[in-house]
């Protein structure tokens, strides 16, 4: 029997138009009444010098409660979401977020702790932070972990300041440089120069790996560390890491492993057995937390023993059987963000690390992989793949077979959105041409991708000329960019 | 794709016209543009920095990536073509013309760290 439950895509409803709340402005509407003043007024001029008074009164929308309420909600209604719908964004890893995870962190025993209580008085939540680095520390095979940092981007600072730190407290200052993969996360190398860095990049070679022999040629004297991503923003494991890593620490450099794309790894390979000195989690994409929208997030790090002084502080440090904040760390660098770190966030990645298990957690990386090489067999004759190398968890194609065709990656991208989908990441990674990043990511079924499939193949029979013109469906059409991009406007009149 | 005779590449796809007071013009060739495709912003570095080798010379925003210019010595900045900033789309349009991004100083030795046209005609296989 046909499932109707996963085709009710790409239709259109009661989308409504959305004016600024500047044009809905209505003279002499009004959102709250306040009450009488109880404290007499003063005259201004007489408390302010006249510079200091404004001669125009700004021109606020004049709107009542309904008005903006409604302003809001219909906006809200076109969001796009994972629990909306497919999200297959490459290097994101848009998976679905179970709703256990919210319960959780929203108990009052964890959502109401004041961030002030003495230790004595939060054993509960520091004993499952204390867990919670024991499981990274597991899954990522180092020594130490820190819950500090609050993004993943954050986590590569922190990285990159550890590292910095090393090489000072072993005389190694003149190290002023930092390698990155061209196939890395864009993130490494701004992470890199944030911390006083250099960087050079290291080209790939044409299947899609790291070039070893360049690396050995540019690990100089100068070089600080590497940066990696592994698997790769190109979704290829990176099969020479230990050489790679053993060629780094030969030349007394450290190798950060950048850990966005751990759920292809979980349980199944360890980066602290492969070399990794420094890795950190972005537990959006590893586990299960919110993503995007400008946080709160949380970007763990872990590291070998040797970085572990290092670490910021407070470390958590269990005695017996408590548990208590060390802010008293001679060798530390210090704090990176306020309190124990993003706490709700925390404990959502707890909570799913404990929901799942060590067995499920392997199954999130089989799933992961399953479902990216399920996708790459199917599209593979029909779209160019610039690597043989098979796929982790996403794949990378891109528009050459349809170049003939008048065919572009951003037409197949557009016309995505007719048939009901979100585009995948578009012309990233730039190491090839026009590239489509497709992560279906663990959480989605069989059926789901299928249909994703389907709509791919239809786009691609259609004619260049029609696909220019898409999408038709969606609320806003197609945009020029172009021209968005040259003459931006910034304000709501212009 | 249009590989002018008179001037010298970069394996990086930017172009150099010598003048006789030891200035140099340089832009990014046809080839580079077609790559990038809308060109929407061009940003460069300061009137007088000088810049080393292999290190960015400001860099080219298109619709679909942003990418640095650079060159194989080091030079010094000794002007910017202004209309870039209200116009960057002449470096689509006029790349070797009127989308000339900046003028350098620079020796006269470097020409050998150059490509010649037909090197470059063949870089690009055209």
């Amino acid at each position: 029997m046909e499932n109707k439950a996963i085709q009710s895509q790409g239709k259109q409803g009661l989308i409504l138009e959305e004016p600024f709340l500047f044009e809905q402005s209505l003279p002499d509407s009004i959102g709250v009444v306040l009450p009488e003043s109880e404290v007499d007024e003063i005259d201004i001029e007489s408390a302010l010098p006249s510079a200091l008074i404004r001669k125009d009164i700004p021109q606020f929308p004049m709107l009542s409660e309904q008005q903006v309420v409604r302003h809001f909600t219909r906006l809200s209604t076109w969001n796009y979401s994972v629990d909306g719908g497919f999200y297959p964004l490459g290097s994101c890893t848009m998976k679905y977020n179970p709703k256990l995870n919210e319960v959780v962190a929203n108990m009052s025993g964890f959502a109401d702790i004041h961030p002030y209580l003495p230790d004595e008085k939060v054993q509960g939540i520091l004993s499952i932070l204390w867990d919670l680095e024991q499981y990274l520390q597991e899954i990522s095979g180092l020594d130490a972990v820190s819950l500090q940092p609050a993004a993943g981007s954050h986590g590569e600072l922190l990285g990159i300041l550890l590292m910095r730190n090393y090489h000072k407290q072993n005389g190694d200052s003149h190290r002023n440089t930092i390698l990155v993969t061209a196939s890395a996360h864009g993130t490494n190398p701004s992470s890199a120069a944030m911390g006083g860095y250099k960087v050079k990049s290291l080209p790939i070679l044409s299947n899609g790996l790291t070039n070893l022999q360049a690396l050995q040629e540019s690990m100089t004297e100068e070089i600080a560390g590497l940066m990696i991503t592994n698997p790769s923003t190109c979704g290829l494991f990176e099969a020479d890491i230990v050489a790679i890593c053993k060629i780094v620490h030969e030349k007394g450099g450290l190798v950060y492993f950048d850990g966005a794309n751990m759920n292809a790894l979980l349980g199944k390979a360890r980066p602290g057995d492969m070399g990794a000195d420094i890795l950190h989690f972005n537990t959006h994409k590893t586990f299960a937390t919110p993503h995007g929208g400008g946080g709160p997030g949380a970007g763990p790090i872990a590291v070998v023993a040797k970085l572990k002084p290092y670490l910021p502080t407070p470390h958590i440090v269990k005695t017996n059987e408590s548990f208590k904040l060390e802010y008293n760390v001679d060798q530390s660098i210090g704090k990176v963000r306020s309190f124990y770190g993003n706490i709700g966030v925390l404990l959502r990645a707890y909570t799913y690390i404990r929901t799942l298990g060590a067995s499920g957690l392997e199954e999130v990386a089989e799933n992961a992989v399953l479902n990216a090489r399920y996708l790459a067999h199917k599209l593979q004759d029909t779209f160019h793949m610039p690597f043989t190398t098979p796929c982790m968890h996403e794949v990378l194609l891109t528009d050459e077979k349809q170049t003939e065709q008048g065919i572009t990656t951003m037409d197949i991208a557009k016309a995505l959105l007719d048939e009901g989908f979100h585009p995948p990441t578009v012309y990233f990674p730039l190491v090839v041409k026009a590239a489509m990043l497709i992560e279906p990511t663990e959480t989605e079924s069989k059926q789901t991708i299928d249909l994703f499939i389907a709509a791919l193949h239809k786009i691609i029979k259609q004619d260049h000329n029609v696909l220019a013109s898409l999408p038709t469906k969606t609320k806003v059409k197609r945009v020029d960019e172009v021209s968005a991009s040259r003459t931006p406007c910034y304000t709501w009149y212009c | 794709m249009n590989v002018r005779d008179n001037l010298l590449y970069t394996k990086t796809h930017e172009w150099l016209l010598f003048q006789e007071d030891g200035q140099a013009t340089l832009g990014i060739t046809d080839y580079a543009q077609s790559e990038l495709g809308d060109i929407i912003f061009v940003d460069v570095p300061d009137v007088g920095d000088t810049i080393e080798s292999e290190e960015s010379l400001g860099s080219i925003e298109s619709v679909k990536a942003v990418s640095d210019m650079e060159l194989p010595f080091s030079v010094t900045i000794t002007e910017f073509n202004d209309a870039l900033q209200d116009a960057p789309q002449s470096v689509n349009s006029s790349p070797y013309d009127d989308g000339w991004i900046m003028k350098i100083k620079v020796s006269e030795d470097v020409k050998n760290d150059l490509l010649t046209p037909d090197q470059y005609k063949e870089l690009i296989g055209s």
